[in-house]
């Protein structure tokens, strides 16, 4: 992977507390593990920035090596990899995913009212 | 390119030798898998962590000759 990428990368993941890179867009994945992710994080009420790895190739392998994780999609929160599809969604189901925007100090739409 | 369950499995042991693989297909192809991994070794890891030590393990393999492994793993 080029410098260029690896800072490209980096400086997409400190831009927001929530960033996902995925297939397609939030409007319109293009993957159904990509599609799983955005509804949980839509579902929470989540702010959160969307990469699309389709429209930038370099990107789409990059984030690969960079996370050492082999498949897309894969959520960051507060510039920690969260991991992909099956954890998102185990973390979400167990009540994880909640507890760790809280501690992180993520909005969310049940912020507050627990 | 399809990868058996048992060279799955023991790719899986070779690189975590006390590891209690549980395979099941989802799909009768030889080709996706959803595997269920407990090992003393997860214990106070991440589940990142956790994956990416059962990825190791296939080394270039995985997206290519084995197509999808759904992972859950724990520690015993």
């Amino acid at each position: 992977m080029s410098d260029d990428t690896n800072a490209r990368i980096k400086s997409e993941i400190e831009s927001s507390d929530v960033v996902l890179f995925m297939k397609g867009t939030p409007q319109a994945p293009q993957c159904g593990f990509s599609m799983q992710v955005v509804q949980i994080l839509n579902h929470l009420g989540v702010p959160y920035k969307a990469i699309n790895v389709l429209a930038d190739g370099a990107i789409r392998e990059g984030i690969k090596a960079y996370s050492n994780w082999p498949t897309i999609p894969q959520l960051y929160v507060k510039n920690e990899f969260i991991g992909g599809c099956d954890i998102a969604k185990e973390m979400f189901q167990s009540g994880e995913l909640v507890a760790l925007f809280d501690k992180e100090g993520v909005p969310h739409a049940q912020s507050g009212k627990a | 390119m399809p990868m058996p369950a048992a060279e799955i499995e023991r790719l899986i042991k070779s690189a975590i030798p006390d590891a209690q693989v549980e395979l099941t297909a989802l799909v009768d192809d030889d080709d996706h898998w959803a595997a269920t991994v407990v090992s003393e070794r997860f214990r106070g890891l991440s589940r990142v962590k956790q994956h990416q030590m059962v990825n190791a393990a296939f080394g270039d393999r995985l997206g290519g000759e084995l197509h999808a492994l759904q992972l859950t793993t724990r520690a015993p």
